[in-house]
């Protein structure tokens, strides 16, 4: 058995170790990658921006925390640029295992900003199949959710009292992690007309982009390197930012590997014609 | 840093390393974290179902508020559960075609505008060459076109129909290839944040033993 034999029938365990040392490289000695911002990205940013204080928009937090790494640092930099600006929140957590740790974000975000629950933002919490909720709510938020996730009625609740359905909220952003996105394009867009955009996971991000060109959706965060666009833009927070160093290694190392393997398979190809 | 906060992250840390071990071999510390995240999600679900569907949906209205009408949909519920059963599983059908019915109802026109409609739609692009823009209309109508020809089997691929199917299948690779390439950044982003996170550990952990 040749060299490019050998590289063909690597065991895939050498490839775990070199990105594994791959990614701790950059732990032990940290360093900054430059972020480029996408056009999807920043029409969200300018959408935050141009909201005025008082204005009210609605954060769906519908990923669970499997998909924390990706998504989660989207969540906290909308949410940190909105209460900056005293931008009131309506926030739901459509995704089962989602609402406990949406509830950690709001109060460690509302803690730093001083925001108070029913007066700054709303927490709706969870109620089970998502898409008749996304539905209920074009009606009047209290369909679905008479109380908050405290337990309080929405109706006691000050920021809430002249708010009914979509019609007083000026837009939608959706963080998710799972098909929950489908049912705010389907059912929030098209039975609401809700102004929306989303940001998700990296492997769902390709099956987003023609909404985006259709203009269905009017933005678009996809995976770590969106969240750290967002971070960049809205300069609130810097998790994605770090961790995008780590990403650029291991990537270099993936794209060598790739280039390995497919050296070694032509090489083996020609060889067996020989 | 209190006590607490180290032992549950130690926990992480731990249960972390668990997995990891399946990237060598599948072992009995893989398997014991892997039941582990599965019973403590379905526990969890479970617990969230029956307070933020049951108690306000079925609970509350019925026994609390006498209305008693929130009891049929609750008996169609219940009703599945007989799937168990050979001789009473066709009781769950009832339930089945009800949910079907509703579901095809409220989601087939909603589907039908923003899945093809307003996909088309967008795809009805003018085509010029008077700026950039107008070859990205030109590609994506060939890309439509071309992906769409190589799914049509009523005519054999050969010819002009053979040359666009086979620009098709290019197309799609290149999607394909798309996708692929954003679920390792996908993938990655997840071991970068347990790296983070193990570093988080290390730092907090030396802090509290030698506040250092």
């Amino acid at each position: 058995m040749d060299f490019y034999d050998r590289l063909m029938n690597l065991d895939r365990r050498w490839v775990y170790l070199v990105v594994g040392i791959a990614v701790i490289i950059p732990v032990l000695n940290p360093f900054r990658v430059p972020v480029f911002v996408t056009q999807e990205v920043r029409s969200i940013y300018d959408f935050v921006e141009s909201l005025e204080s008082g204005d009210i928009m609605f954060l769906a937090i519908d990923y669970d925390p499997q998909a924390m790494a990706e998504v989660h640092p989207m969540a906290g930099a909308i949410m940190r640029q909105c209460f900056a600006k005293d931008v009131k929140l309506i926030i739901s957590a459509l995704s089962q295992n989602g609402p406990g740790m949406a509830e950690q974000l709001i109060s460690e975000v509302a803690r730093e900003f001083g925001k108070k629950s029913g007066i700054d933002y709303c927490y709706l919490g969870y109620k089970p199949y998502f898409g008749l909720v996304i539905l209920a709510m074009g009606q009047n938020f209290r369909i679905p959710f008479p109380e908050d996730y405290y337990g309080v009625p929405l109706d006691s609740l000050p920021m809430m009292r002249d708010v009914r359905n979509y019609d007083d909220v000026k837009g939608v952003i959706d963080i998710s992690s799972g098909n929950i996105t489908d049912a705010w394009i389907i059912y929030g867009n098209g039975r609401y007309d809700v102004k929306l955009a989303i940001g998700v996971t990296g492997v769902m991000t390709a099956n987003y982009y023609p909404y985006l060109a259709s203009g269905q959706i009017f933005g678009l965060m996809g995976g770590l390197k969106g969240a750290s666009e967002y971070e960049a833009l809205s300069k609130q927070g810097d998790r994605a930012i770090k961790m995008m160093s780590i990403q650029t290694t291991a990537h270099i190392v993936i794209v060598l590997f790739i280039v390995a393997g497919n050296i070694g398979y032509f090489m083996s190809r020609k060889k067996n014609k020989k | 840093m209190d006590l607490g906060t180290i032992i549950w992250n130690t926990i992480a840390l731990f249960l972390t390393l668990c997995i990891f071990s399946f990237l060598y071999k599948d072992n009995p510390f893989y398997k014991f974290a892997e039941h582990l995240v599965v019973g403590v999600s379905a526990g969890y679900f479970a617990i969230i179902l029956y307070f933020n569907g049951f108690i306000p949906k079925v609970w509350i209205p019925v026994a609390r508020k006498g209305e008693w009408w929130y009891l049929l949909p609750a008996i169609l519920g219940v009703m599945t559960w007989t799937r168990f059963s050979k001789k009473w599983s066709w009781i769950s059908r009832f339930a089945i075609a009800f949910y079907m019915g509703i579901a095809v109802g409220v989601a087939l026109p909603l589907e039908m505008q923003q899945r093809v409609v307003k996909q088309l739609h967008a795809s009805m692009l003018p085509v010029h060459f008077m700026d950039i823009q107008g070859f990205w209309n030109l590609l994506i109508i060939l890309g439509v076109l071309c992906g769409l020809v190589y799914f049509f089997f009523s005519v054999e691929h050969k010819g002009v129909v053979g040359g666009a199917a086979r620009l098709g299948i290019w197309i799609l690779m290149i999607g394909f290839g798309a996708g692929f390439g954003l679920t390792v950044m996908g993938r990655i982003s997840l071991l970068a944040d347990r790296i983070q996170f193990m570093r988080e550990w290390y730092l907090m952990v030396t802090q509290a033993l030698w506040g250092a």
